[in-house]
C-alpha cells in the first residue's frame, strides 16, 4: 500500500537534547490500547509533556512555542527498548517527518522507515552543532535532502547520512515492504513446504 | 497497489541465493550465520534479505493494526499453522474468569479473538490452560525449537534464542509482513560473542549475569549485533536460566541472543506438547547436534568475562545499563564511563530520588514484583519460595507474584508454593505481563520504589513516576523479607 512520499524537507526543528530516549517515553504502555494507527500523537512524550493532572508542563520543549517544525532532534541511542511501532506512529501523527540523532536503536529505525518517518543519523559533532544552532536561533531551517543524502543547515554547513538504497527507493516512491514480499510468494511457498 | 519492479532495483547482481546453496559453503560459520543463511528466501544486492520465519507469536497489543492491513489488502494469513496467539500484555491478573473490566483492554482482547477466528490462528485465550506470557508459553509448549527463526511483535522475543535459534522482536508493519508472507525483510546484523567462564558465587543467578554484562557494555553496547552466549558458565545453566539471559539481550541494544543447543536443551524439549515425539524427535536431535559455531568462524566482536567477578546486581537508574553490584555505590558524575552522559545521568537520578555516590543497600522498598518474561518461570518461583519458606514479608511492603503462564501457576500450586507465598504474605496472582509494563491495573504508584525481576527500569515503566530497581528473583525475595535492598548473601 502506498505511503506518503519523501523527497526533500526544509523545516524548523524541535530540540530534545536527552540521550537514551526509550520508546516507553515516546509513548507510555498505557496508551497502547488503540487498535488503529491514528491518534497516538496526542500522547507523544505523554509523561514529559503533561503532569499528573494532564496539564502541559511548561518546561518541556513540545509545550514551548519557541520551537516548532517537522524535524525532531534528539540525543544518542534514540528509540531504545520496546519494539512498539506505536512510537513511530506517535511521532509521525504529531507531525514530525524526520528524527535526527547520533545513534538509533535498531527496531525503532526499522519501524520509522516502515512509516515514512526518516531517521537521520549524524555524527556526535554535527548533532551538537545542530542543537547549538537551533538553541541560538529557533527559527533556523534545516534541509533534509534524501536524494543527496544530506542534512544542510542555513549557513551551508552540511553532513551526509546513510540510508539503505532499498529503503531510499521505498521512501522516495511511497512503497512498502509487503508489496515486495508478496511478489516473492511462489518462492516462499517452496520454502514453507521444504521447512515444514 | 504499487509494486517494486525489477527495473527499480538498485543493482541486479547476486540474485536468488537460497538457503540450500548458502549452507553448502565450506567456510567456517557461526551458529547465527548457519541459521540465518538457511532461511534466506531471497538475497539481492542492495536489498534486505527476505527471511523465512518458522514460528510467529502474536498478542493483543501489537497485532490489531497488522490484521487490519491484511483486510485492506485483501490478503489471507500465509500459513496460519505457523502463528500462535495469546493474550498477555493487557490482561488483569485477578479474576480472569470474569469479563475484563477496563473497556479499552477488553476491546483489544476481543479484537484479538475476532482476528484469530477470522484468519484461522490458534489462540490461547484467558482461561485456556496454555495461556500465558508469549515468551513463556512458546518454550513450555515445545513450539520453540533449535534452528528456527522466530519473531513476535515484542522486543523480548530474544528469550527463545536460549534454544539455539534466531529469535527477535519486530514492529507491527513486520507482523503484517509475516502474517501475509511468512517472511520479514531484514538486514543481517553483525555477530558478537559474549563468553563467560568460571563458577558463579553464592547468591548469584543468571539474572545477575546479564545485568552485569549490560552494566559493562551499556544499554546500546550491542546495537547492530546479534549475540551468541558461550563459555562454561552458560553451559552449566538450566534452560530457564538461559532464557533469562537471552531475554535481556535487547536491553543492551542487540536484536537477539542465542545459545548453541546441547543435552540440557534436548532434555527440556523432550515430551513437550507440540515438540516432535519418538523417532521424529530422535532424528531432530541428530540435526540439532550440528547447530554449533564452526571452529575458526569469526565474530565481529568478542567479549569475555569471569564468572567470579559477578555479584548480585541491582540497577539504580532509568535504563538497564545503569547497574551496580548490590554492595557498590552509585557512581558519581566524575566516575561516569562517558562524560557526555552527564545530563541523562543527573536526570535519571533526580527521577529515582537518589544521590550520586550513595549506596542502595539498606534503601527501603515499597513494592516487590516477581514476574515477567524475564523471571516468571517455575524455577524462579521455586527460588523465591525456598528463600521465603517459613518467613514473613516486611510490614508495609506489597509483594506480587505473577506466574508466567497458566501451566507455571498450576505447577506452583502442585508443589505447594502457593501455600508458602500465602504464609509469607505474598500475593500469587494469575498470569500476564502485569507490572512489568503497567498496561493493566498492576501499577506501582508515583514515587514508590519497586524491586522488580522484570527487564526495564525506564521512567514510568511500572506506572507513572514509579521507581524501579531491577534485580534477580533471589534479591527481590530478600528485599520482600527485610523491606530493604538486601545482599542476599547475608540471608543464605
Amino acid at each position: 500500500m502506498s505511503k506518503e512520499k519523501f523527497i526533500t524537507l526544509t523545516s524548523q526543528a524541535v530540540p530534545l537534547s536527552i540521550e537514551n530516549i526509550d520508546t516507553d517515553q515516546v509513548i507510555p504502555a498505557r496508551f497502547l490500547k488503540a487498535t488503529t494507527r491514528e491518534g497516538f500523537g496526542e500522547n507523544l512524550f505523554r509523561d514529559w509533556r503533561y503532569d499528573g493532572e494532564g496539564k502541559p508542563k511548561s518546561d518541556f520543549v513540545l509545550n514551548d512555542k519557541t520551537y516548532s517544525g517537522k524535524i525532531l532532534v534528539a540525543g544518542k541511542n534514540f528509540g531504545c527498548g520496546s519494539s512498539r511501532e506505536h512510537a513511530a506512529w506517535a511521532i509521525y501523527d504529531y507531525g514530525f517527518r524526520v528524527v535526527i540523532s547520533s545513534f538509533f536503536a535498531d527496531i525503532f529505525k526499522g519501524n520509522a522507515l516502515n512509516n515514512a518517518l526518516l531517521p537521520v543519523q549524524v555524527s556526535d559533532v554535527f548533532l551538537k552543532k545542530i542543537l547549538t544552532t537551533v538553541a541560538q536561533k529557533p527559527t533556523t531551517e534545516i534541509t533534509i535532502d534524501l536524494q543527496q543524502q544530506k542534512v544542510i543547515l542555513e549557513d551551508g554547513s552540511n553532513e551526509s547520512f546513510e540510508i539503505n538504497p532499498y529503503k531510499k527507493i521505498c521512501l522516495t516512491n511511497g512503497y512498502d515492504d509487503i508489496d515486495y514480499l508478496l511478489s516473492l510468494r511462489d518462492e516462499i511457498k517452496v520454502f514453507d513446504t521444504v521447512n515444514s | 497497489m504499487t509494486k517494486l519492479t525489477l527495473v527499480e532495483r538498485p543493482t541486479q547482481t547476486s540474485e536468488v541465493e537460497t538457503g540450500e546453496t548458502l549452507s553448502m559453503s565450506h567456510e567456517p560459520k557461526t551458529l547465527f550465520d548457519k541459521i540465518w543463511d538457511a532461511h534466506v528466501v531471497k538475497r539481492s544486492e542492495g536489498y534486505p534479505d527476505a527471511l523465512f520465519i518458522d514460528r510467529h507469536f502474536i498478542h493483543e497489543v501489537t497485532s490489531p493494526q497488522a490484521f487490519d492491513g491484511l483486510r485492506k489488502r485483501g490478503v489471507k494469513v500465509f500459513n496460519p499453522s505457523r502463528t500462535t496467539a495469546t493474550a498477555d500484555h493487557n490482561v488483569p491478573t485477578k479474576d480472569q474468569h470474569l469479563p475484563i473490566k477496563e473497556a479499552l483492554s477488553r476491546f483489544q482482547v476481543e479484537t484479538l479473538r475476532k482476528n484469530c477466528a477470522e484468519f484461522g490462528v490458534e489462540l490461547y485465550d484467558l482461561g485456556h490452560p496454555f495461556q500465558g506470557i508469549v515468551h513463556i508459553i512458546g518454550p513450555e509448549l515445545g513450539l520453540t525449537l533449535p534452528g528456527m527463526t522466530i519473531v513476535c511483535g515484542d522486543s523480548h522475543t530474544s528469550t527463545h534464542g536460549a534454544f539455539g535459534n534466531i529469535a527477535f522482536g519486530i514492529g507491527t508493519s513486520e507482523v503484517e509482513q509475516v502474517l501475509a508472507t511468512q517472511c520479514v525483510l531484514q538486514y543481517k546484523p553483525k555477530r558478537m560473542k559474549i563468553e563467560i567462564n568460571g563458577k558463579l558465587g553464592k547468591g548469584v543467578v543468571s539474572k545477575d549475569i546479564i545485568l552485569y554484562v549490560i552494566s559493562k557494555i551499556s544499554a546500546s553496547g550491542a546495537t547492530g549485533y546479534f549475540v551468541e552466549y558461550a563459555g562454561d558458565t552458560i553451559r552449566n545453566l538450566s534452560m530457564e536460566a538461559r532464557m533469562t539471559i537471552c531475554n535481556m539481550s535487547i536491553e543492551m541494544g542487540a536484536r537477539g541472543g542465542l545459545i548453541a543447543p546441547d543435552e540440557t536443551t534436548f532434555n527440556y524439549i523432550k515430551g513437550r506438547k507440540f515438540a516432535p515425539q519418538g523417532e521424529a524427535f530422535d532424528a531432530l536431535v541428530k540435526k540439532w547436534e550440528q547447530l554449533t559455531t564452526d571452529k575458526g568462524a569469526t565474530y565481529d566482536k568478542v567479549l569475555t568475562y569471569d564468572a567470579a567477578d559477578i555479584a548480585p546486581m541491582i540497577t539504580y537508574g532509568t535504563n538497564p545499563g545503569m547497574g551496580i553490584k548490590i554492595t557498590d555505590r552509585i557512581p558519581t558524575v566524575a566516575e561516569l564511563r562517558d562524560i557526555s552522559e552527564q545530563t541523562s545521568f543527573t536526570k535519571s537520578l533526580d527521577y529515582m530520588g537518589l544521590e550520586p555516590g550513595s549506596q542502595l543497600l539498606g534503601k527501603s522498598v515499597d513494592y516487590v514484583f516477581i514476574g515477567s518474561c524475564t523471571n516468571a518461570r517455575i524455577e524462579d518461583l521455586r527460588l523465591v519460595a525456598n528463600m521465603v519458606k517459613g518467613k514473613q514479608k516486611a510490614s508495609g511492603v506489597e509483594v506480587w507474584v505473577i506466574p508466567g503462564s497458566k501451566q507455571v501457576e498450576e505447577q506452583a500450586k502442585k508443589e505447594g508454593l502457593d501455600k508458602i507465598f500465602e504464609a509469607a504474605g505474598f500475593e500469587l496472582r494469575e498470569p500476564g505481563c502485569s507490572a512489568c509494563l503497567g498496561m493493566n491495573e498492576d501499577k506501582v504508584p508515583a514515587g514508590k520504589y519497586c524491586i522488580s525481576t522484570s527487564n526495564r527500569n525506564f521512567e514510568g515503566r511500572q506506572g507513572p513516576k514509579s521507581r524501579t530497581f531491577l534485580a534477580s528473583p533471589l534479591s527481590a525475595a530478600a528485599a520482600a523479607i527485610t523491606g530493604k535492598v538486601t545482599d542476599v548473601r547475608d540471608l543464605v
